[in-house]
């Protein structure tokens, strides 16, 4: 739609200009490590980050949430809805890519209001990725870069001259680009000088080889069921949740109630849960419809190369490669399973 | 992808109150209760469907309808609860008059309208699994003539455990149907079959090929129940069953009552074998 050249004062003027309007969430340093967080500054704006520790899929499905409020003496339920306008800055292609996944989810079936409230507020910003992180996968996975893909509002990308390509491709980025608009347009040499980012990214986001393409994943799977790579892994499972914790495609949750110190009104609210913990699928009177560790282990490898696939068109692995990083037991590497199953096809 | 509006869409987790009008103790843990919506609310279920019952402050769970539809919708609905979670034991403690929130009603049906109609009966229940089923088993009784034989199988751990069993005298008092119950373990009040409820499956007189069969019970007995009927030459799309899992939200979001791929809340409970059968994780 449009596409400016922004020199980096003009760009950091602008992340001020958008924090004085309003919410702004975008990674910033924690530590050694990355996370997104409210953005109060445009000197704590990292887009050189790797990956963050947790994707910002937490802005719509938040790791907490109310559902609705309660009140028990007159058992009624009143439903509770975020919608406060906010801009979600510096999202990498991968992330992006799983956000629009969770829109699928969420907006399939039985469209779930509280998701797609957050979601409609929302104006995204993707950042092309800077700095590689050591797990990454993105680029075997179709999912280093934006080009052919929707779901964001503006794309930023730093050019090999330190400027900025920031390309609006929405009514609302537009709008989003506000004094940017001012900015020289985008010309031949600077689109050439972004697909020479894109290129690169395609390249260097392949920290693991994945050696097929992830259209295979949904067949290779459907002849990989007694496996035994499935029970070798388990074996040393935690059944800790981490994995299910940092991905940015996975969204079951649990649904929790808390009473205030009235005993009569309290929330209901939505919680993160696991496939990989113990009681995930456990119901009332002590079944446990998938107690073998192994059973579990497998059961989140076929949600994402096999059962999204069937439910709703997509592989829900975008190759960020969190879960590699944050499994303790070292046995969550999907490249690893997934070479693994096609070695011994 | 253009995503709905939110504000045009209503909220899949918001509970509305049904008042308790009924209730009656069954078995040592199991116990009927009878809800009416509050407000002009018509409930339009099927036999096989489930609700999700919320006591708010401790939590919301799926419990199977057991009552049979009228035609044009029904202001209510009757439960069976066993007592064994939080949730439930909050909903024994229930007195007359007070309220609950409920949600539904959600999943798949048996197809009393459609693949059931007109063909001869075979219900196997163990233990509450009559309790959906009876659902099923009451709609048929009101539409008799819309069916052919019915044969129903019941079987609980002791007769102890027996459900509805003031209504089950009344169905062994009918001649259009047959039923025969078993216990596994019999006290001196038994006077009827002692043993797995799979025993009595052979003994029955069918016209296979004309009958279609309703199974509901602990994830126990499918096994041998299923391993029976192929014996007898019943194909896997003359089946239907009503599997139990977690079903959380109801609305086929939450993960936790996924069989492999599919959701039990949304495609479920109620299956035909055919569509399960290659399903490693159903049976």
């Amino acid at each position: 739609m449009t596409r400016k050249l922004v020199e980096p004062t003009q760009l950091e003027q602008w992340v001020e200009e958008l924090i004085k309007a309003g919410e702004v969430y975008a990674p910033q340093a924690k530590g050694n490590q990355f996370v997104f967080d409210q953005l109060y500054n445009s000197k704590d704006l990292r887009l050189d980050y790797d990956v963050t520790l947790l994707p910002p899929k937490k802005y719509f499905h938040p790791p907490e949430e109310v559902l609705l409020e309660f009140d028990r003496k007159a058992m009624s339920f009143t439903s509770v809805f975020e919608n406060n306008p906010f801009v979600l800055l510096g999202v990498h292609p991968y992330d992006m890519a799983a956000i629009s996944q969770l829109d699928k989810v969420f907006s399939m079936d039985n469209p779930d209001r509280h998701y797609l409230a957050r979601r409609e507020v929302a104006t995204i910003v993707v950042s092309d990725v800077q700095q590689v992180s050591k797990d990454v996968f993105a680029g075997c996975m179709g999912q280093a870069t934006m080009e052919g893909k929707s779901g964001h509002d503006l794309l930023i990308t730093l050019l090999e001259d330190g400027r900025y390509l920031v390309d609006a491709v929405t009514d609302k980025g537009l709008v989003l680009l506000g004094t940017l608009d001012n900015a020289p347009d985008a010309d031949k040499s600077a689109l050439e000088a972004r697909e020479q980012v894109w290129a690169n990214n395609r390249k260097q986001l392949r920290q693991h080889e994945l050696k097929m393409a992830p259209s295979e994943l949904p067949q290779l799977l459907e002849k990989s069921y007694d496996h035994p790579v499935w029970a070798e892994k388990a074996e040393l499972c935690y059944s800790c949740g981490s994995c299910n914790l940092v991905c940015p495609t996975c969204y079951c949750f649990d649904v929790q109630d808390e009473l205030n110190w009235d005993m009569t009104t309290g929330q209901r609210k939505r919680v993160w849960d696991g496939c990989m913990l113990g009681e995930f699928a456990a119901v009332a009177g002590g079944h446990n419809f998938r107690s073998d560790r192994a059973a579990r282990y497998r059961h989140r490898y076929y949600r994402k190369g096999n059962y999204s696939w069937h439910a709703y068109g997509e592989i829900a692995c975008v190759g960020c490669g969190r879960c590699i990083t944050a499994c303790t037991a070292n046995i969550a590497n999907p490249v690893e399973v997934f070479n693994r199953l096609l070695e011994d096809e | 992808m253009k995503l709905p509006s939110a504000k045009t869409l209503p909220d899949i987790y918001l509970p509305q109150p049904a008042t308790l009008k009924e209730k009656q103790q069954l078995t040592p843990h199991e116990t009927f209760f009878r809800f009416e919506m509050d407000g002009e609310v018509r409930l339009a279920y099927k036999p096989g469907q489930f609700m999700e019952i919320s006591m708010p402050g401790i939590g919301e769970c799926p419990i199977s309808i057991t009552s049979a539809p009228s035609v044009g919708g029904d202001s209510g609905f009757e439960l069976v609860v066993r007592n064994v979670g939080n949730v439930t034991r909050a909903i024994h403690a229930l007195q007359l008059g007070e309220r609950v929130g409920v949600r539904g009603p959600f999943g798949t049906a048996f197809p009393v309208d459609g693949a059931l109609k007109g063909k001869d009966l075979l219900f196997i229940c163990g233990g509450i699994g009559l309790v959906p089923v009876r659902s099923a088993i009451n709609y048929v009784l009101n539409h008799r003539d819309d069916y052919g034989v019915v044969n129903i199988l019941l079987g609980t751990r002791t007769p102890e455990d027996r459900l509805f069993t003031d209504e089950i005298y009344s169905w062994k008092l009918r001649d259009d149907l047959l039923i025969r119950e078993t216990v596994d373990v019999a006290d001196r009040s038994w006077g009827a079959d002692v043993g797995v409820i799979t025993k009595l499956i052979p003994r029955l007189k069918l016209n296979v090929l004309n009958t279609q069969v309703i199974i509901c019970g602990p994830p126990i007995m499918y096994r041998f129940v299923l391993s029976e009927l192929r014996k007898l030459g019943m194909a896997q799309e003359q089946i239907y069953l009503s599997l139990e899992r977690r079903m959380k939200c109801g609305v086929g979001k939450c993960g936790h009552c996924q069989i492999n791929g599919v959701y039990a809340c949304q495609s479920g409970p109620v299956f035909n074998y055919a569509d399960i059968a290659e399903l490693r994780e159903a049976i």
